[in-house]
C-alpha cells in the first residue's frame, strides 16, 4: 500500500501545481475580455473620473503582475479576496451587512451544487451500471438497442430542451414536481430533496448513456478472456457470469467514467440551473464573468479545476485498489 | 456400471467463420469413451483438436457452430439439450481444464472462491463443505500449504501450481469427464512432470474419464489409455498407446513421430587460440533495482551454435538483451571478435549493429503487419549495405530464394498472408539480409509445430554452413539443443550453471540441475514416467527438486 500513498502524494502536488496554472490562465483570459469592471458596474455614459475612482478603489489601476501576487498571497493564506461587486455595493450604501468575502459569497452556492451533484450521482451512476450490465448480458437484443437508442437520445438533446420536456411532463401535465428549484437556508432536507429532483432527473439524463455504454463495452470487451469461458464452463447462469466474474475486471475503465461524469456535474450544470433557477455556483460564475468580477471567477475555477482534479485522483486509486495485483502483491 | 459409453460423439462436423464464410475446422469425426478410460487427442494447431475436445462439452466458441452431427454425453444429446440443461451438467459432470491456468482462473477472486463456486452454484456442497474438500484435493495434488493456498490471488501462485489447482477445480464437484487441453503446454519441463503425476494420479484415484488434448506425444504416451491422432480436421488414426507408439500404420503418424530424429553431425572442437565472434565476459544485469544476471560469461564462435537453455526466468533472453545492446549490463563487457562493444546499442557504430542481429519468437508480432515482405527484408538491406533501386531488389530476391520461398510470388504478400513457418522465414531472412555473423535465435522454433519447427532448425542449419554463421540459441526444449547445438550454455537464476560441448553435455556426470532437466524431457516410452517417478521418490519430483537446489 505504501506506492498507492506516494502515488496520491505526487497526484496531490501535482494537482497544486495545476491548481496555479489554471489561476494564471484564467487571470490573463479574464483580463484580455475586453472592458473592466467598473465599465461595466457604470455604463456607457460613465465619466472617467467615476471609472477611474472605481478602479482606485478596487485596485484595478495596479499593474496585472502586482494584482496577480496579491491575490496569490491571500489565497495562500486563505483569503480569497473580496467580490468586487459587493464591495461596491457596500462603499455606495455604506453598509457593511452580508456576505462581502468571496469566500462567503461561494459557500453556500458551492453547497447547493454538490447537493445536487450528489443527488443526481445516486440515481444515475446505479441506473447507468445496471443498464450496462444488462447491455452486456442481452447484448444485440431489442433491450440492447432501445437501452442505446434511449440513453443516446438523451445525451444528444440540449439539455434545456430535456429539460422542458421533463417540466412539460411532471410538472405541468402531471404535476408531481415543482418545476422551481429555489431552495435556500435553513430548508427541511426533504422538500430540498423534492424541489432538487427535476434538475437531478435532468442531469440523470444527460450523464447516464457515457457511463452505461462504458460499462457494456469495458464488460462485452472481457467475455472473450479465458476465465469467462472457464466461469461459463463451469455451468454458471449468464447472469452469474456477468456480474461475479467480468464486472469486477471492468472496473477500471468505468470509474475512470464516473469520475468524469462527476465532475461534469459540479462544473457544467448552468444551463439546468438556469432553467430551473436553481442557486447552484455555476450561475454565480456566469454572472461573475460578465461584469468581470475576478476574484469570483477566479475563486469558482479554482474549485472547478480542484474538483477535476481531486475526482480523477479518486478514479484512479480506485482503479488501483480495484485491481488484487495490486492490492495484494506477491 | 453400464456398458453404454460415456460420451458418444458420431460424425461431428464443426464449421469456424472467417472472411464472412464458413469454413470447415472438423469434418466428420466419431469419437467414443468409456467411463474411466483417457483418451489422448494430438495434432499439431489447426488439427481442430481443442475445438473438437469443447464440442464433446456441447460448447462452442463465438465464431464457430456444429453443422452436424450428434454428441452425446451418458445418453444425454447435448446438442439438443437446452441451455438450462447443459448448464446443469457442465462443471457438475463434466469439467474442463484449459491451457493457460494463469488466464483461465479470474484474477479478481481468490482460489478457493473460484473453486467452490461449482460446488455452491450446482448444489452438490454446502460452502463449507466444499472447502474442506479443496484443501483435501489441494493435498491430493501435492499443492504446497493446503490449507492456506486456496486463499490466494491467481497471481500469486506459481503456474505449475495454478494448473493443479485448476485440476482440483475441475474435480471439485467429481465429474464423470474431464477434457484437459494442453494442461502443461506453458510450462517448464521441471514443472509439467509434477503436473501430469498429479493429474494422472487423481484421474485414476476417482475413476474419471478424461479427453487429454496436446501437441506432445511424449506427453500423451505417459497420459493416455487410447490415442487418437488428427490432421486439419480429419481422424488420420485411433490405437491404444503402446500399439500406436510401437506401429502407427499412417504415414503421418510415422512423421510425427520420427521428427525428433533430426541432428546435425557434432563438429570438431573449437581450435584453442581462435578469436570468438562474441564473448560475454562477467556480464551482470538488473531490471531497475532488481538484478537478473550474476556473472555470466561464455564464448561463441564462428560457424557454431550456442545452445542456452534453462526454465522461464532463468535469464536467457536477458543475456541476449545484453548482447544487443537492449539493455546495458550493470557489469562486465560484451566482446565482438575480440573488441569491446559499446554498452549501449545506440553507441555501436552501424557495422557493430549490423554483426549482431536476432530472431524473435513470436514471427507474428515481430513482422509489421502493414509491410510487404520485400519492403520488410528491404528495409535492413537499405539501411545496412545501402543498396537502393534494382540492386536493391535483387538482394531480396536473392534472400528469398535462400529460405526457400520463390520470389515473385511473396515479395508482395503480406505477413498475415503467411503460414507460421513462413513467416519465420522471413524473419530469417530480415536478419540475413544485415549480412551478420552472429544471429540470436529466441525461441524461434517454440511457438511453431514439430514438422515445421523442424524445417526451421534444417534451414538454419544449411544457412550456417554456407554462410558460418554463429548462433545463440535460446530455447528451454532439450530436444532442440540435441538437434542443432554444438556448445551448451545451462543458466538457472541468472547464472550459468554448466556449460561445455554439447556431447559432453548429454553424458553423465551433470551439474545436478542439468540432469533435472535432462531427466526432466518426456520421452516415448509410455512407462517413462512412471519410472521416472519411482526413480526420483514422491517428494522430489518437479517444483519440489528445483527448490532443494
Amino acid at each position: 500500500m505504501g506506492n498507492v500513498l506516494t502515488i496520491i502524494l505526487q497526484r496531490l502536488a501535482l494537482g497544486l501545481l495545476t491548481l496555479l496554472i489554471v489561476s494564471i490562465v484564467i487571470f490573463v483570459a479574464v483580463n484580455l475580455l475586453p472592458g473592466d469592471f467598473a465599465q461595466n458596474i457604470l455604463g456607457q455614459g460613465a465619466t472617467e473620473e467615476a471609472v477611474a475612482s472605481i478602479r482606485r478603489d478596487l485596485g484595478l489601476d495596479q499593474p496585472m503582475l502586482s494584482r496577480y501576487f496579491g491575490w496569490l498571497a491571500g489565497v495562500l493564506q486563505g483569503d480569497f479576496g473580496s467580490s468586487f461587486a459587493q464591495m461596491n455595493f457596500a462603499s455606495f450604501s455604506g453598509t457593511t451587512s452580508g456576505a462581502t468575502t468571496v469566500a462567503e459569497q461561494i459557500a453556500p452556492r458551492f453547497a447547493n451544487t454538490m447537493f445536487l451533484a450528489m443527488v443526481t450521482a445516486i440515481i444515475a451512476v446505479p441506473v447507468a451500471i445496471t443498464l450496462g450490465v444488462l447491455a452486456a448480458l442481452y447484448r444485440n437484443t431489442v433491450f440492447d438497442r432501445v437501452a442505446n437508442i434511449t440513453t443516446l437520445s438523451s445525451i444528444s438533446s440540449p439539455e434545456f430542451f430535456l429539460a422542458y420536456i421533463l417540466i412539460l411532463f411532471l410538472a405541468v401535465l402531471n404535476p408531481i414536481l415543482p418545476s422551481l428549484s429555489n431552495i435556500y437556508e435553513g430548508m427541511a432536507f426533504s422538500e430540498r430533496l423534492e424541489k432538487s429532483l427535476l434538475p437531478a432527473l435532468t442531469l440523470t439524463l444527460v450523464v447516464t448513456a457515457h457511463m452505461m455504454r462504458m460499462t457494456r463495452a469495458a464488460i462485452i470487451n472481457l467475455l472473450a478472456s479465458p476465465y469467462i469461458e472457464m466461469a461459463r464452463l463451469k455451468g454458471l447462469s449468464p447472469m452469474r457470469v456477468i456480474v461475479k466474474h467480468a464486472l469486477p475486471n471492468a472496473l477500471a475503465p468505468i470509474i475512470n467514467v464516473i469520475a468524469l461524469n462527476l465532475a461534469y456535474l459540479i462544473t457544467g450544470v448552468v444551463v439546468v440551473e438556469v432553467v430551473f433557477v436553481y442557486p447552484g455556483i455555476g450561475q454565480l460564475f456566469v454572472d461573475s464573468v460578465k461584469i468581470r468580477d475576478i476574484p469570483v471567477v477566479q475563486a469558482c475555477c479554482l474549485i472547478f479545476a480542484a474538483a477535476y482534479i481531486l475526482l480523477n485522483l479518486t478514479a484512479d486509486i480506485m482503479s488501483i485498489l480495484s485491481n488484487p495485483r495490486l492490492r495484494h502483491p506477491k | 456400471m453400464s456398458e453404454s459409453p460415456l460420451v458418444k460423439i458420431r460424425g461431428i462436423k464443426l464449421e469456424g467463420r472467417s472472411d464472412e464464410k464458413w469454413n470447415p475446422i472438423i469434418n466428420g469425426i466419431d469419437l467414443t469413451l468409456a467411463r474411466g478410460e483417457v483418451l489422448g487427442l494430438i495434432g499439431e494447431s489447426g488439427a481442430g483438436k481443442s475445438t473438437l475436445g469443447l464440442a464433446a462439452m456441447g460448447y462452442t466458441r463465438d465464431g464457430v457452430r456444429i453443422s452436424d452431427g450428434t454428441v452425446e454425453f451418458d445418453g444425454i444429446d447435448l446438442l439438443k439439450a437446452s441451455a438450462a440443461v447443459k448448464r446443469g451438467l457442465l462443471g457438475k459432470r463434466i469439467a474442463y481444464v484449459a491451457q493457460s491456468a494463469a488466464a483461465s482462473f479470474n484474477p479478481a477472486h481468490k482460489l478457493m472462491d473460484q473453486h467452490v463456486e461449482g460446488p455452491v452454484q450446482h448444489g452438490v456442497m454446502s460452502r463449507s463443505e466444499s472447502e474442506a474438500d479443496a484443501i483435501e484435493l489441494y493435498r491430493k495434488l501435492r499443492l504446497p500449504n493446503p490449507e492456506e493456498i486456496g486463499f490466494r490471488y491467481p497471481h500469486q501462485v506459481s503456474g505449475g501450481q495454478l494448473q493443479r489447482a485448476m485440476t482440483a477445480m475441475a474435480m471439485s464437484c467429481r465429474p464423470d469427464l474431464i477434457i484437459f487441453d494442453e494442461p502443461t503446454t506453458a510450462l517448464d519441463v521441471t514443472t509439467q512432470i509434477e503436473v501430469l503425476a498429479s493429474i494422472r494420479d487423481i484421474v485414476e484415484q476417482f475413476n474419471t474419464a478424461a479427453i487429454y488434448i496436446t501437441h506432445d506425444l511424449a506427453v500423451v504416451a505417459q497420459m493416455a489409455d487410447r490415442i487418437k491422432v488428427l490432421l486439419k480436421g480429419d481422424e488420420v488414426e485411433t490405437a491404444d498407446t503402446r500399439t500406436m507408439l510401437s506401429a502407427p500404420t499412417q504415414d503421418y503418424t510415422k512423421s510425427l513421430w520420427a521428427v525428433r530424429s533430426f541432428e546435425r553431425p557434432n563438429k570438431p572442437a573449437v581450435q584453442t587460440g581462435s578469436v570468438p565472434v562474441i564473448s560475454v565476459q562477467n556480464v551482470d544485469a538488473a531490471y531497475g533495482k532488481v538484478p537478473v544476471l550474476y556473472d555470466v560469461s561464455f564464448d561463441m564462435h564462428s560457424g557454431r551454435t550456442v545452445a542456452v537453455v534453462g526454465e522461464s526466468g532463468s535469464g536467457k533472453s536477458t543475456t541476449a538483451r545484453c548482447i544487443t545492446g537492449l539493455l546495458p549490463p550493470t557489469a562486465g563487457q560484451i566482446l565482438l571478435d575480440g573488441e569491446v562493444l559499446p554498452p549501449d546499442y545506440r553507441k555501436r557504430s552501424k557495422d557493430q549493429l549490423r554483426q549482431v542481429q536476432m530472431i524473435y519468437q513470436m514471427a507474428d508480432t515481430a513482422l509489421n503487419p502493414r509491410m510487404s515482405i520485400g519492403q520488410i527484408i528491404a528495409r535492413p538491406v537499405q539501411f545496412y549495405l545501402g543498396l537502393t533501386g534494382a540492386e536493391k531488389r535483387r538482394k531480396v530476391d536473392a534472400l528469398l530464394e535462400q529460405i526457400e520461398l520463390e520470389p515473385s510470388e511473396y515479395y508482395n504478400r503480406l505477413p498475415s498472408e503467411l503460414s507460421g513457418g513462413q513467416k519465420q522465414r522471413i524473419g530469417i531472412a530480415r536478419a540475413l539480409a544485415a549480412e551478420p555473423k552472429f544471429i540470436i535465435c529466441d525461441e524461434v522454433t517454440s511457438a511453431l509445430d514439430q514438422l515445421v519447427a523442424e524445417g526451421i532448425l534444417r534451414l538454419l542449419a544449411r544457412l550456417q554452413d554456407e554462410l558460418s554463421l554463429s548462433y545463440m540459441f535460446i530455447t528451454h526444449d532439450l530436444a532442440t539443443v540435441k538437434a542443432i547445438a554444438d556448445e551448451v550454455v545451462v543458466m538457472k537464476d541468472g547464472r550459468v550453471v554448466e556449460q561445455g560441448g554439447k556431447v559432453e553435455m548429454f553424458k553423465p556426470p551433470h551439474h545436478a540441475y542439468t540432469d533435472l532437466l535432462l531427466s526432466s524431457v518426456p520421452e516415448m516410452d509410455p512407462d517413462w514416467l512412471t519410472n521416472l517417478l519411482a526413480q526420483r521418490g514422491v517428494d522430489n519430483i518437479g517444483d519440489a527438486a528445483v527448490d532443494k537446489m
